[in-house]
């Protein structure tokens, strides 16, 4: 199966329809990602040398590392995956944008919510769950936000004019109902007056933040991936069966997973969430499967472009979902519990898996929606190596670093400091990583803000061009 | 999948299912939970937080603490403590020689040596704990046997783990605990230490706040940032130190003439640490207190 689009007369102009709520959605998403990666960067200095910014209760660690993270998740992959999928829905569908302006007034709506957010995580009114810290007007503005974008996907979808479902279908269709379910439950539950006393709360949040960071960028990332990987191999995707199975297994088995092990919750919570995690690892394999059988044979060459950046996501994906299987497994999570091999595991799904995807994705459609070529190619190829340096360099040793302090927590003999200082060795190298992944951010804004400078500039000169032309004889009146 | 409408139902019944287990099950199952007994007492447990603890509470949320503490006591097991308790008539002497005749036993093969370690160089001082074992039916043989030779003992069962042997707690974290917090942080990365038990550990709310402003005055080697902004510096009035005001080791107090006082918020989060505990046993978490 290839993605059935043939070169006809509308490819132009079902992307045109995109320019303006793309531009929108992606130009705030690569500010949000830059924002996050510094603040990611402040509070990894941080541990390094604690006095760093303490005068400043905005800039206080428990402000920066949460506002970080939802930046980096709510700011940059959310928008950037809304667009990735209009285009991807209007593509398939063979018609342009439906409701064209919706899109547009929801970007900035969702990139308000995010900037109240995080203001109001730096200004200490984080709500104090995990991934869900945005207060309670930001969560409102972005649930909005969402419905009216999963609006206009869905209209498009609706009137489309190639009527078979492509397997990308599936699982970007089930991401649009997801957040909206999963995000109104959340907030409704935890976010009211009349919260659930005790812990129902981190039950809640925790089925919330599984479905948010482990599934939800799964059928994103996955989507995405099977759209652009046959397309760009120009070979059909391998196997309608093992990606139908892959899709139905990780939406079975995935929305299971999350209730940490040694949770102080009724036992049959975390037991069910370990043998969920078990079953995961069939969805991950069939998954695998069909990427590989896809590219292997491939003959496109990498050099940086948006093939590579979109393979390097789904082995993180892989690597990914495997740590995240066997941080669940409760003889390992005895000792990965509590340590920073799980921060790892969220930020290889972050930054390794959804955030690679969605660069490559955007890198491939962005100059076909401008109809125009990227301003600095070379910005991009930097940036794939920067991404790829950058991620291995903050990801393994802060698993290492996790499973080294695991290991000394678990042993009373070795003092709580101890077990802290081996840890902070590897913080080190993880620090050095995350500046090399704000570099290839940079590269990527910079990159993004020009061509919407130039397209800016070009509306302009037609205006100008325009208001300066002569008028047509027939108007002019004698 | 041929269809919009079969992908829809594939996803509204795989997620609406997980949401009955992980919402809708647990809000049936806990959400209306009430406080309960404190284990062979008829005292309840949690008890509501005094007011500034509980605004403290809102502090520590504020803050962000649970991005590096946890709240949570894990433990792998229950184990019964052999603590010799008097020696009667007996003397230390005659006790150890006693105890090291018992080392011939098949059933204490294991314990020997951790028996000989703990009364190598005792000088009779009690309670004394001779070891600790899983196994019931040798800790009651045991009990049975320091009957017999004149000495007496208790049979205590507690709690094991190293959040246990950290004294981070006496027995695990439960489901009760939580009752009175709102929001619930039990955080996820232990790059501080655990505060389940903190109210217990440290009960001094000027070492708190000590730590608060300070960290590295209460713990050389932390990696805790400063506090600083819950405090405000302040001139003396006519050089008399202000009842609140820190009393921190030199290199961290104040220039001459100043001091270091909290605000509200510092108070309110040092009640709060201090209302942690997880000293108490419960049905879900046995353990025999120490008298």
């Amino acid at each position: 199966m290839n993605p059935t689009e043939n070169k006809s007369c509308c490819t132009n102009a079902i992307d045109a329809s995109l320019r303006v709520p793309l531009l929108a959605l992606f130009g705030g998403a690569a500010v949000w990602l830059v924002v996050g990666l510094v603040l990611g960067l402040i509070a990894g200095i941080k541990f390094h040398a604690p006095e760093f910014l303490a005068g400043c209760p905005l800039l206080t660690y428990g402000h920066v590392a949460p506002a970080a993270n939802d930046a980096v998740l709510y700011g940059f992959c959310i928008p950037a995956a809304l667009g990735v999928i209009l285009w991807i829905f209007a593509r398939l569908s063979q018609n342009p944008l439906a409701l064209p302006l919706v899109p547009v007034v929801a970007a900035h709506l969702w990139h308000l919510g995010v900037f109240i957010g995080t203001a109001g995580i730096l200004l200490g009114g984080s709500t104090g769950h995990t991934w869900l810290e945005y207060p309670r007007a930001a969560a409102v503005i972005l649930f909005t936000a969402f419905l009216l974008i999963a609006v206009s996907a869905a209209a498009t979808f609706g009137w489309r004019r190639e009527q078979t479902l492509y397997p990308s279908h599936w699982f970007l269709f089930a991401a649009l109902l997801w957040f909206p379910w999963i995000y109104s439950t959340a907030n409704l539950f935890l976010n009211s007056n009349q919260a659930p006393r005790g812990v129902v709360q981190p039950i809640i949040a925790w089925w919330f933040a599984n479905n948010l960071v482990f599934i939800w960028l799964a059928l994103v990332g996955v989507g995405i991936a099977f759209y652009f990987l046959p397309k760009i191999a120009g070979r059909p995707l391998a196997s309608y069966g093992q990606a139908l199975f892959g899709f139905l297994a990780l939406i079975f088995f995935g929305t299971w997973c999350g209730i940490p092990q040694g949770a102080p919750v009724p036992a049959w919570l975390p037991t069910v969430s370990s043998v969920a995690a078990g079953l995961t690892l069939l969805p991950l394999l069939a998954i695998l499967i069909v990427t590989v059988k896809t590219t292997c044979c491939a003959n496109v060459s990498c050099k940086g472009g948006s093939f590579c950046f979109i393979k390097f996501g789904m082995m993180s994906f892989l690597v990914s979902g495997i740590l995240y299987v066997a941080a669940a497994c409760p003889q390992y999570s005895r000792i990965l519990e509590f340590t920073w091999f799980g921060a790892a595991q969220t930020q290889l799904q972050l930054l390794g898996f959804a955030a690679m995807i969605l660069f490559g994705a955007i890198y491939y459609l962005l100059p076909l929606v401008m109809d125009k070529p990227l301003p600095l190619p070379k910005f991009a190829k930097l940036h794939f190596w920067l991404a790829i340096a950058g991620v291995l360099l903050f990801i393994v040793p802060l698993a290492i670093a996790g499973v080294e302090q695991g290991g000394k927590l678990a042993d009373a003999n070795v003092a709580f400091a101890d077990a802290n200082a081996v840890a902070l060795k590897f913080l080190r190298i993880s620090t050095t990583g995350q500046l090399l992944i704000l570099l290839g951010a940079v590269l990527f804004a910079v990159n993004i803000f020009i061509m919407t400078i130039q397209w800016k500039l070009g509306i302009a000169k037609t205006v100008i061009a325009y208001i300066k032309s002569p008028l047509e004889t027939s108007e002019v009146k004698s | 999948m041929k269809t919009g409408v079969c992908v829809f139902l594939a996803a509204f019944v795989s997620l609406g299912a997980s949401w009955c287990g992980f919402v809708l099950a647990p809000v049936l199952q806990l959400g209306g939970a009430k406080q309960t007994v404190i284990l062979q007492t008829t005292d309840n447990w949690p008890l509501q937080r005094t007011g500034d603890a509980t605004l403290g509470l809102q502090v520590y949320r504020a803050n962000g603490c649970a991005a590096c503490h946890t709240e949570q006591v894990r433990q792998t097991g229950m184990a019964n403590e052999v603590t010799l308790t008097g020696l009667g008539i007996r003397k230390p002497e005659d006790f150890s020689a006693f105890a090291k005749s018992l080392f011939v036993l098949p059933e204490l093969a294991s314990y020997t040596n951790a028996i000989a370690a703990s009364l190598n160089g005792w000088n009779g001082a009690l309670p004394k704990t001779l070891f600790i074992t899983g196994d019931n039916d040798l800790a009651s043989a045991m009990a049975d046997r320091l009957k017999a030779a004149g000495v007496k003992s208790e049979t205590r069962l507690v709690a094991t783990g190293a959040d246990i042997a950290r004294g981070w707690g006496l027995r695990q974290s439960v489901a009760a605990d939580y009752l009175y917090d709102q929001p619930v942080q039990l955080g996820s990365l232990r790059a501080g230490p655990d505060l389940a038990n903190i109210g217990v550990r440290v009960p001094d709310a000027n070492l708190q706040m000590n730590h608060l402003y300070a960290p590295k005055s209460v713990a050389p080697n932390s990696t805790m940032p400063s506090f600083k902004f819950l405090f405000e510096v302040r001139q003396k009035i006519n050089g008399a130190a202000s009842p609140d005001a820190l009393n921190l080791p030199k290199e961290f107090a104040a220039a001459d003439g100043f001091e270091i006082v909290p605000k509200p918020e510092a108070k309110q989060l040092a009640a709060y640490l201090l209302s942690l505990k997880a000293n108490v046993p419960l049905y879900e978490a046995p353990f025999t207190p120490a008298k």
